[in-house]
């Protein structure tokens, strides 16, 4: 099959690859990448496990070709999680307190849905943060935990 | 330590994206497989052509059903409990003939993905349709089609309990309530696919499978088993897991194909199910229709109960654990929490042609749980009763010196009414009339409804064992003092998000006497943890950490009988706080950091000349007793919108009881997480087939689980009882569990409260998923 050369920025590196038209964003961080915390929980685009930033909007990497990130930005939880992004780290310590995740596989989606959803409205209040989570599901923890972790967080930003 | 929170010990890692689940792992020189799986739910195979398949680029193999056969057995869900029931032969992939869309036909290995779906699209199959069972009725219709000639009219297996004067009992009632309740096929969903990476070591005889399930020792069994190999050289390495609920607890067909095509090649193989095939192929359950009964008399006295359940499985019976476990719930839970005179239970699970139906989060107890607590209802309307007071006044007695349920089932103490007491403490009954009034005023129908639940939990050796089916009741654990003076070790429970290697490191921490962050435990691998059952039936803390606790006083007691030797103390003066070795007058200066370094590198220096071991094993697992249960009471709060039937649950709590509560956080993870599955069944998730046995509902966008905007706030209550240390029945963990507790009684919870919406129409529903479109044909039936 012929393929396309993807040029991006991922995780802070310049990244050039080859890639063939039909491969998704969410299998090249994965395969080509190894950024695994894009993980592939539909692959149809409904439960938001595969999210990623691409120009710092959230986006789901299992409907979005790898060619259409030439010449963008391209973020995973990865490259947020050494502490360079203080709602991350913020967010990571909130979820630990109030079991805001069990078995971890929605997390990383979660954790960048609601790091936009801060970006846009710092103090939201419970409705909003359940809105801003309207497209990722989380099977374990029935939702609630992770809320009381993204209201925590609100409340000591708020302090 | 334990009776308070802490984070599970993963989830540091997985919250910075650092879990490693299946599809993470890389294993140099895999092959991937997938499937070619039926688009018939009946149907015979006149004719296969791989050839196209077999040369195209990338492609190592095509096996097909006798490929398959030189190295792997086919299998029967057989129970030995159960002689009379119809368990037809399963092989990994469809031979002469399909009998559910999605069954594996064809595995093809290559060196992609890509690869692989590109060549199965080169594969010919000639099917010659056959009329299909799509539904319950069509299963037992006198005409009906048969799907094994073994089974003529479908059945897998019917049971019945019925004690001597439940007949009598309905005739001479002055009141009988009843109805027909019906449940939507469910599945688990979690949010991680199956997979399972294979590779077998002809050299040695060895298979080794990285696999993302539930119960690594009995996949030993299995692998072992239908391959043909010796159990102790097969090593099952379950990686970070992303959800199980009772979906990773069998053998699969494609799971086995797998193991047999890494067998066949001698090379490692991968398959991870993508969410499409994982809607046809993953265990489905809860299908069943129900026909109730409660007799009372006039003064609210429940005296009898019968429930009579016909179960929708699939076409086979699940391997190993059979599809027997539904209906035994049924059997044992119906009418469970209340003193009746009499009770009868009836249930039938009959053969489909929709997809494998097994254990899902609750197993038949949300079923019992949703007949029992909808009939109390019933009751309460027709009586004029309070469902609060009704329930009080009916609440069984159970525990030592007290008889069994009427359908003779023994519990130990459950104290029902301090769950009910604390959970209308927390939300009045008067508060409650107070909304709904309010709601109502709005144009709202809204109301509220109660659910008692039990939890048989933490099952011992009496239906597995008995039936002679290879599944252990039992969880193992060793503990070492390291020469760090931490404690390192093995259990074989398994960790599927829940949090149990948090819950018995917590306990191995606190019976030591050391900080948590002291105790490391490796679970999920067969190589390094003794035999055990790993995750199903709310057990593993029960059971594990009970084997957890004994092995930890037995490292600590010869921890304080080395610092006795050194201190020159007698052991009872001892104890070990916080890593030091204390006395009553407070530390003694030695640790256990200076123990572990004499112990492991001048072991000549301790006294008396022993041999220091160092090393503690336990296994526990209930004896004689059949399980230990857990109870309590769920609240939900629904406004139902008369135009649309849209059913908005607006708040949900527990008040429950589970012996000692070892972490709460965990704990009430447990029930949101489970309360949210059990709404969901009662709300919107449903597989749907046709009449052709066709799947409807095969994508996410289609089986539809509760999003954040659906779930309303869960509120838990831990009820404690005085002396729940010491638990009625020896040999009993002093924990039950709560894994599907939450599920339990959650769609029951939901659906009573729907039903009190709809009461002041007088319209009724029992069904569930409670749909718009049923809500609507409920409120007005000539439509
Ligand atoms: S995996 Fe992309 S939305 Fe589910
Ligand atoms: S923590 Fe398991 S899916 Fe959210």
């Amino acid at each position: 099959m012929k393929r396309v050369v993807l040029a991006c920025e991922v995780n802070g590196a310049r990244i050039t690859a080859e890639v063939e038209p039909r491969t998704t964003l969410a299998d090249f961080l994965r395969d080509a990448l190894a950024f695994t915390s894009v993980h592939i929980g539909c692959g149809h685009g409904v439960c938001g496990a595969c999210t990623v930033l691409v120009d710092g909007r959230t986006r789901r990497g299992c409907t979005t070709l790898a060619a259409s990130a030439h010449g963008r930005r391209v973020e995973t939880l990865e490259g947020l999680s050494d502490a360079s992004d203080p709602v991350i780290a913020g967010l990571q310590r909130t979820f630990l307190d109030h079991g805001g995740l069990q078995c971890g596989f929605c997390t990383p989606g979660i954790l960048l849905a609601a790091r936009e959803l801060l970006a846009r409205q710092p103090a939201p209040d419970r409705a909003e943060i359940r809105e801003a989570l309207a497209g990722n599901i989380c099977r374990c923890t029935g939702y609630g935990p992770i809320v009381d972790a993204i209201a925590a967080y609100v409340a000591e930003q708020a302090e | 330590m334990t009776g308070h929170p802490a984070p599970g010990l993963r989830w540091r890692r997985l919250l910075a994206g650092r879990g490693r689940y299946l599809a993470d792992l890389a294993v140099k020189g895999a092959r991937e497989a997938v499937f070619l799986r039926s688009p018939h739910a009946h149907a015979d195979i006149l004719s296969i052509n791989v050839t196209a398949a077999r040369d195209a680029p990338g492609i190592d193999a095509v096996f097909l059903h006798d490929d398959l056969s030189k190295v792997l057995k086919p299998w029967r869900g057989t129970h030995g409990l159960f002689p009379g029931m119809a368990a037809p032969e399963q092989s990994a992939l469809a031979g002469k003939r399909v009998r559910h869309v999605g069954e594996p036909v064809a595995i093809v290995i290559g060196e992609s993905r890509s690869a692989c779906e590109d060549a199965l699209e080169l594969i010919d199959v000639d099917y010659e349709p056959l009329p299909a069972v799509g539904d319950i009725e069509a299963a037992l219709a006198e005409d009906g089609v048969p799907i094994h000639a073994e089974a003529p009219g479908n059945v897998c297996l019917e049971a019945e309990k019925r004690s001597a004067g439940v007949d009598a009992a309905f005739a001479a009632a002055e009141l009988v309530v009843e109805a027909e309740f019906c449940f939507g096929r469910h599945t688990g969903i979690p949010l991680e696919p199956r997979g399972l990476i294979a590779e077998y070591e002809p050299g040695e005889g060895s298979l080794t499978v990285h696999h993302s399930h539930q119960c690594p020792a009995a996949m030993q069994e299995a692998f072992a088993e239908l391959l043909g190999l010796d159990a102790h050289r097969v090593r099952i390495v379950c990686p970070d897991v992303g959800g199980g609920f009772g979906i990773k607890q069998q053998v699969y067909a494609d799971e086995m194909a797998v193991a047999a095509a890494a067998r066949l090649l001698a090379r490692p193989v991968r398959f991870v199910a993508d969410r499409l095939e994982s809607m046809a192929s993953d265990i489905q359950a809860r299908h069943h229709r129900v026909r109730g009964r409660l007799a009372l008399d006039r003064a609210g006295r429940m005296l009898a109960m019968d429930a009579d359940d016909i179960h929708a499985i699939g076409p086979y019976s699940q391997y190993p654990r059979s599809s027997a476990g539904e209906g035994r719930a049924v059997l044992s839970l119906t009418g469970a929490p209340y003193a009746l005179d009499e009770a009868a239970a009836r249930s039938r699970a009959v053969f489909t042609n929709m997809g494998m139906s097994g254990h899902y989060r609750g197993v038949g107890h949300p079923i019992a749980t949703a007949v029992t607590e909808g009939l109390v209802d019933l009751a309460a309307r027709q009586l004029g009763a309070d469902p609060w007071d009704l329930r009080r006044r009916n609440f069984a007695t159970y525990g030592k010196d007290c008889a069994p349920s009427a359908l003779g089932v023994s519990f130990e103490h459950l104290p029902f009414a301090a769950c009910i007491d604390v959970l209308e403490a927390h939300h009045p009954r008067d508060a409650l009339h107070a909304w709904r009034g309010a709601a109502r005023e709005r144009g709202l129908l809204a109301g509220y409804g109660l659910a008692v639940f039990i939890e048989m939990t933490a099952r011992g050796p009496a239906f597995y064992g008995d039936g002679n089916v290879r599944i252990s009741t039992r969880d193992y654990c060793t503990l070492r003092l390291e020469p760090n003076g931490s404690i390192a070790g093995h259990a074989s429970v398994t960790e599927q998000g829940q949090g149990v290697e948090t819950g018995v490191a917590q306990i191995v921490a606190e019976t030591v006497g050391v900080p948590l962050d002291k105790v490391r435990l490796v679970t999920g691998d067969t190589d390094s943890a003794g035999h055990g059952g790993g995750t199903w039936g709310s057990r593993s803390l029960a059971i594990g950490g009970s084997a957890g606790a004994e092995a930890a006083r037995t490292l600590r007691a010869e921890i304080v009988e080395i610092a006795a030797g050194l201190l020159q103390r007698v052991p009872a003066e001892l104890d070990i706080q916080d890593g030091e070795i204390v006395d009553q007058n407070g530390p003694s200066g030695l640790g256990l950091a200076e123990i572990a370094t004499l112990a492991h590198f001048r072991p000549h220096e301790l006294p008396g000349g022993c041999q220091p071991r160092l090393v503690a094993s336990a296994s526990f697992g209930p004896l004689d007793a059949p399980f230990r249960a857990g109870c309590g009471v769920q609240l939900s709060c629904v406004e139902v919108d008369p135009e649309t039937g849209l059913v908005r649950p607006v708040r949900h709590a527990v008040a429950h009881y589970c012996g000692l509560v070892v972490n709460p956080l965990l704990v009430d993870g447990q029930f949101k997480g489970g309360v949210a599955q059990g709404l969901g069944a009662a709300l919107t998730e449903e597989l749907l087939y046709d009449s052709e046995g066709q799947l409807l509902t095969g994508s996410l966008a289609e089986y539809r689980v509760p999003m954040a905007v659906e779930t309303p706030d869960i509120t838990v209550h831990h009820v404690h009882l005085p002396g729940e240390d010491n638990p009625d029945r020896e040999a009993l963990p002093r924990y039950a569990g709560v894994g599907e507790a939450g599920t339990v009684g959650a769609s029951a919870a939901l659906l009573n409260a729907v039903n009190d919406a709809l009461a002041p129409e007088s319209a009724a529903l029992w069904r569930i998923p409670a749909s718009p479109q049923r809500v609507l044909a409920a409120l007005d039936p000539e439509e």
